[in-house]
């Protein structure tokens, strides 16, 4: 199966130039991006997997002496192509601030506690069935400079590879119903609703365990599709 | 794969919609023995049985502004000396087979990265044309909704570069931005200038 990786998917991204968003205004290009053929360098990209994974790594609840504060959630979904074919061993790092919005980043100074049983960074690699999975805390949210009383949704940072280095993708989950959508530039620079719906996990009874955790999916499509697909295009 | 694994299970919707890495990454992903994370990468991409020179590249990442950014992640990624990807998309014979070809580091206080790797060689290009050597670049940054794709191409390579089916497609007053020159301490120089005058010429892909 040869992928192909049509530039029309990438609309969806926010522009690079967000004025809501304020430090677009000195770290976008103004100068047209240059539209260049896909080649050997861009069609290929690092394929990293359980080499670089420890088993361990997906709990971030267990990677000090006692747990974690917080509300202990499983986050799990699968990393799919644009044809919705599961993507097996493929690299999720994650990072997030703990359950009272902290982040341990020494830049980070917002007056909240930090943890001393929590991190926050995370890793998994995916299953034959291009699933993933995840156990934390809920992080909490956080305020940031970006205007008055700007504050910023819950949300787990994510970074993935994919089948090369044009899948590469940098985002965020968040969580359903969070009352700071509407206020938040970095959520709304993505234009329309429903590929904002692909940014927030969903709730589920069934990932969630009896008496342990609440449970959410999120899955991540990631650029490719079959350069041949087998069913013809329709409209509908 | 079984045939249920082949189809297509859900219509395309379209794909996730990129974010900001913000100002909090170093820790999951660049934590340098800062942070109490383990690394998974390393601005260090020259394996011990890597054939090839060994080669030194270092720039700042500038602002708007010309203002150091101190807060981005660059990743690289390229082939082997012999012009060799590691994907098996490039299907050639790798006795090199620990070099990845992949670095990730972070820019410090005065936005400057350093990779340690080495030159690549020319890769097969569109119809059949040959590549002069480069190196894939992507640029992350708080304030960066979606990563910035650029190249770095050798000063020294300049007879290639006018063939080169990618900086063919580059304005000529712009294609210096993209060519790393040796410093006088023999590592390339390679600024990524994110927005003005001199601004990097980044790519659509
Ligand atoms: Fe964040």
């Amino acid at each position: 199966m040869t992928l192909i990786y049509p530039r029309s998917s990438t609309t969806v991204h926010p522009a690079s130039d967000y004025a809501p968003y304020r430090s677009t205004a000195k770290r976008h290009p103004q100068k047209p991006l240059v539209v260049i053929p896909h080649t050997m360098s861009e069609l290929t990209g690092p394929l990293y997997g359980h080499d670089v994974v420890r088993s361990t790594e997906f709990d971030l609840t267990a990677q000090h002496k006692g747990e974690p504060i917080g509300e202990r959630i499983i986050v799990t979904g699968r990393v799919l192509d644009e044809d919705g074919r599961p993507q097996p061993g493929t690299l999720v790092e994650i990072w997030q601030a703990n359950a009272c919005g902290r982040y341990v980043h020494v830049v980070d100074q917002h007056p909240a506690p930090l943890d001393p049983n929590f991190t926050g960074a995370g890793r998994a690699v995916t299953d034959a069935d291009g699933r993933y999975r995840f156990i934390t805390i809920k992080p909490g949210a956080y305020p940031w400079g970006n205007h008055p009383n700007a504050w910023r949704p819950n949300h787990i940072h994510f970074s993935l590879f994919g089948s090369s280095f044009l899948s590469r993708i940098v985002t965020q989950m968040y969580f359903p119903g969070d009352p700071l959508f509407p206020y938040d530039p970095i959520f709304q620079s993505v234009t329309d609703a429903r590929d904002r719906e692909r940014m927030i996990a969903r709730f589920d009874l069934d990932v969630t365990k009896p008496d342990w955790a609440l449970g959410y999916q999120f899955d991540i499509v990631l650029r490719g599709r079959n350069a041949t697909p087998t069913e013809e295009p329709h409209d509908d | 794969m079984t045939d249920a694994a082949n189809k297509p299970q859900m219509k395309s919707a379209g794909i996730t919609p990129s974010a900001t890495v913000g100002p909090y990454f170093k820790y999951g992903l660049t934590p340098a023995g800062v942070y109490p994370v383990r690394d998974a990468f390393s601005p260090t991409v020259a394996t011990p049985d890597a054939q090839g020179d060994r080669i030194r590249i270092t720039g700042r990442v500038l602002d708007g502004d010309g203002k150091p950014v101190s807060d981005s992640m660059i990743e690289i990624w390229q082939a082997d000396a012999a012009g060799r990807y590691a994907h098996p998309r490039d299907g050639g014979a790798k006795p090199n087979a620990s070099f990845k070809g992949f670095g990730r580091g972070d820019t410090n206080a005065d936005g400057r990265y350093a990779f340690e790797t080495i030159k690549p060689g020319s890769v097969a290009g569109p119809g059949g044309k040959q590549q002069a050597p480069h190196i894939v670049v992507a640029v992350f940054a708080r304030g960066m909704p979606k990563h910035l794709y650029t190249r770095i191409y050798f000063a020294e390579d300049a007879a290639n570069h006018a063939g080169d089916p990618v900086l063919m497609l580059v304005p000529t007053d712009r294609r210096n931005t993209i060519v790393a020159k040796r410093g006088i301490d023999g590592a390339y120089v390679f600024d990524i200038r994110i927005q003005g005058g001199d601004e990097t010429v980044f790519f659509d892909l």
